[in-house]
């Protein structure tokens, strides 16, 4: 049988390492630019999302296995809130960068790195959840019915 | 003081952070964990320290003054600063302390109510949920405000949702939080959009300092004042922005509704206060209008509408919701009165009323957990079958209605006096008034417990079932507090009425 | 009277939207119609914010790196961290004129939240949809009805 979504997935294909290196640019411009882990990672997920639009919710699953996504979630709040920590035990206020190394405006670039990693590890794995959670039901009509 | 100098020096001086940080970063974990007992110590864990670290501050408070707390080292008003004052730190300490008797609370309600897988979840959600609320009670950055609002706000829903398992009527009533909880942050942020404009800047004292200059400011700022009111008014439920209230409290899990309705709205009335007199000014025309005529206007109305509604409930829990919309509107009353005592009285019935709340809804959820029940119908000769858990019950009514010797019967004595000071002896006849609406409506279910036999079940009259021991303690916890304030044992009357006289001063007197 | 509307159309634009959104949630009866309005509602605000942040002439606010050294940044991180008032604010930096980068930061939370509510909203309807089989709310009030009074399910 003729696969009917061809064009889709040769497209698609080409396309999906593009956005996702354009996430990662997007990513390590925003510690100095605009940018950063908001962006990055919904366009991140924008690419995982496009791979399970096209190649089905299963094979995306095994891609991004759904615990992975879970974990993810988490890790990326305590990677953020983790920076925190750190500069507290380093002796200063919550989220101090300027601690992290010997000059501030290094320490203020290393924490902001930090961050940004963890609010891309977040979102990413917050917008593939989301489309996960809602992808996963199973539809009550089919796909003939409609 | 001597009790202070037992907490680390650390833990005062990032205190105000750690009562954030601890139980958003632990939230997190918590979703992660796999064991459910795990969650639920780690949870308890967590709201201990909080409850701990609240109190040292507003120890320290008491003792060495109002503490600014700068996150990342960022000077205000260009960074995000955290403020404890006499204001901040009596509510921080009772939200606090509330999710401890709650956590103590679901370990044997949350077996009943919440599906195994998830629990943790459940868990993590609440933890998110309590980040929120001390985070929105402590910052002083107006825009924090709003994000600490919504962090607190969505983990709500979802929570007010899990109560599905036992009644499908939570996700409507979750659905109808959500629209309604939406638009009132919105507006409240679109308030802010304005206040930004007229003043440029986030941070409260600075906005403050700003405003009065201005002289209160344009049109602008009054529009802004407008929209925050509003927004903070549905958060709160003010009379008629209420309805959202009593399915959100009725439906969802028991321990959830016991901490809202000791916890969410306070946090809500308290960012009124702080906005009111500290942000904006009652020497500014629009603001004395809007606190002289508005809050006073929809608290008296919704006093004694919402007291009626209550009334008029089948489901008990329904009853209990409305009763605190009428409170809501006592506090605003208070805060209406806008002289210090007035203020005081208000927020002394808002620290009251969430102990009061917080025991007659324990007292629900155990009678739910026992025998499945929240129609009044339902209540009859319970006092046979579960006579310590009714014990509690009516103590916490009583305490409602505002007999002598329970924490009710201070505020609303306080309340009259503060009213009377001014000469609006209309208000006192209101509080009269609905006070026997609430005889009548809490009344109705004890006539049905004391008075009424147990039913039969299966041709036997019901047993004596007690609720465990876990839903007994935070109870009565609650009960004892609510009748040393009342009595003033270990001068806990006094401390609270002297906590909430300080907060007041505070408030007028940056008011003047 | 219309050439202030026209100089401050996008005043009118975030009123009309405000307005449109609001009454989308209140008028329909839809589950999922409720939550577009809400959106729209919650957009008009991000376009407001936007608006605030235009300066007129401004530049977008981005300190040019010169060099590899982060030193570029002391200035700025003195000016920020150390000011106490807008004087010295305003003395740490250049005489560009910049945007204002606040409101822009601001709607990207706002919009997380935003996104995080219709998230919320959305999978409490696909909820709802399973356990009432509707998403009217005249259904599912009416399917309620006999169970809030006598509290008998169906």
């Amino acid at each position: 049988m003729r696969d009917p979504h061809v064009i889709l997935r040769v497209v698609s294909k080409f396309l999906i390492p593009f956005i996702a290196l354009f996430a990662f640019y997007v990513q390590f411009h925003g510690d100095f630019g605009p940018g950063g882990g908001f962006q990055a990672g919904v366009i991140l997920a924008a690419a995982v999302i496009l791979y399970a639009l096209i190649f089905g919710l299963e094979a995306a699953k095994e891609a991004f296995p759904p615990s992975w996504v879970r974990i993810g979630m988490s890790l990326g709040v305590l990677l953020y809130g983790g920076t925190g920590v750190v500069t507290w035990i380093l002796g200063a206020d919550f989220l101090s960068y300027g601690v992290l190394a010997e000059k501030s405006y290094h320490g203020q670039h290393y924490g902001i790195i930090a961050v940004e990693l963890g609010i891309l590890l977040a979102v990413t794995s917050v917008m593939i959840a989301i489309f996960y959670a809602f992808g996963s039901r199973q539809p009550e009509t089919d796909e003939g019915d409609w | 003081m001597d009790i202070l100098s037992l907490f680390p020096a650390w833990l005062l001086e990032q205190g105000p952070a750690f009562v954030i940080v601890l139980p958003l970063l632990m939230g997190a974990i918590v979703a992660i964990l796999p064991s459910r007992t795990l969650a639920w110590w780690a949870a308890l864990i967590v709201t201990l320290l909080c409850s701990v670290t609240a109190f040292g501050l507003l120890l320290q408070v008491y003792s060495e003054g109002a503490s600014l707390y700068t996150m990342g080292g960022w000077d205000p008003p260009h960074g995000i600063s955290l403020v404890v004052d006499a204001l901040s730190a009596p509510v921080l300490l009772l939200i606090a302390a509330m999710a401890v008797v709650t956590m103590v609370y679901a370990m044997p309600a949350t077996i009943a109510e919440i599906e195994p897988k998830k629990r943790a979840p459940f868990y993590a959600a609440f933890l998110l949920c309590f980040a929120g609320l001390m985070g929105m009670v402590i910052t002083g950055d107006a825009f924090n405000v709003f994000v600490f609002l919504e962090v607190s706000s969505i983990s709500t829903y979802a929570i007010v949702a899990m109560g599905a398992a036992r009644d499908r009527r939570a996700l409507a009533a979750a659905y109808n939080y959500l629209i309604m909880g939406s638009i009132g942050a919105t507006f409240f942020v679109i308030g802010l959009g304005f206040l930004f404009m007229e003043t440029g800047t986030l941070n409260m004292a600075d906005m403050s300092r700003i405003l009065a200059d201005l002289d209160g400011g344009s049109r602008v700022a009054m529009v802004g004042f407008g929209f925050i009111v509003v927004g903070l008014g549905l958060k709160m439920a003010m009379f008629p922005l209420h309805t959202w209230l009593p399915g959100a409290y009725a439906y969802s899990p028991t321990m959830v509704s016991v901490f809202l309705a000791s916890t969410a709205t306070k946090a809500a009335l308290y960012l009124l206060l702080r906005f009111t007199f500290t942000v904006f000014d009652p020497s500014f025309n629009y603001d004395i209008v809007v606190v002289k005529y508005v809050l006073v206007g929809v608290g008296v109305v919704g006093m004694i509408f919402a007291s009626l509604q209550a009334i008029f409930q089948t489901d008990a829990r329904r009853t209990l919701a409305y009763s605190s919309v009428a409170q809501v509107g006592y506090m605003l009353l208070g805060v209406g009165i806008a002289t210090a005592a007035g203020i005081a009285a208000g927020y002394l019935h808002l620290l009251n009323h969430a102990i009061i709340k917080g025991g007659l809804f324990l007292a629900m959820g155990a009678f739910w957990y026992r025998f499945g029940i929240t129609r009044v119908t339902d209540f009859n000769g319970l006092s046979k079958t579960m006579p310590w858990t009714m014990g509690a019950f009516m103590i916490s009514g009583l305490s409602l209605i505002g007999v002598p010797f329970t924490a009710g019967f201070v505020s609303k004595v306080n309340l009259t006096i503060a009213a009377a000071d001014k000469g609006w002896w209309w208000a006192v006849a209101v509080i009269v008034v609905t006070s026997v609406l609430a005889i009548i409506y809490i009344g109705r279910i004890l006539l049905a417990a004391y008075f009424g036999s147990p039913p039969e079940i299966d041709g036997e009259m019901a047993k004596r079932n007690e609720a465990p021991l876990m839903m007994l303690i935070p109870m009565w916890i609650l009960v004892f507090l609510s009748i040393s304030i009342g009595s003033n044992l270990f001068g806990l009357g006094d401390n609270f009425v002297m906590a909430s006289e300080r907060a007041a001063n505070l408030l007028v007197g940056i008011g003047g | 009277m219309f050439s202030i509307l026209f100089e401050q159309y996008n005043y009118a634009v975030v009123i009309i939207l405000m307005m449109t959104g609001l009454y989308v949630v209140f008028a329909s009866q839809n589950l999922i119609k409720k939550l577009v309005g809400l959106s729209i509602f919650q957009t008009s605000v991000f376009l407001l914010y936007i608006t605030i942040g235009k300066v007129e002439g401004g530049q977008p606010p981005i300190v040019e790196a010169h060099g590899d050294d982060h030193a570029s940044l002391e200035p700025v991180l003195v000016a920020a961290g150390n000011a106490k008032d807008a004087a010295g604010y305003a003395a740490g930096h250049s005489d560009v004129l910049y945007s204002n980068p606040l409101p822009h930061v601001l709607i990207l939370t706002a919009i997380v939240v935003g996104v995080a509510t219709l998230a919320i909203g959305l999978s409490l309807v696909v909820r709802i949809r399973e356990v009432y089989g509707t998403i009217e709310e005249g259904d599912i009030n009416a399917l309620d009805y006999s169970y809030n009074l006598e509290g008998i399910e169906e």
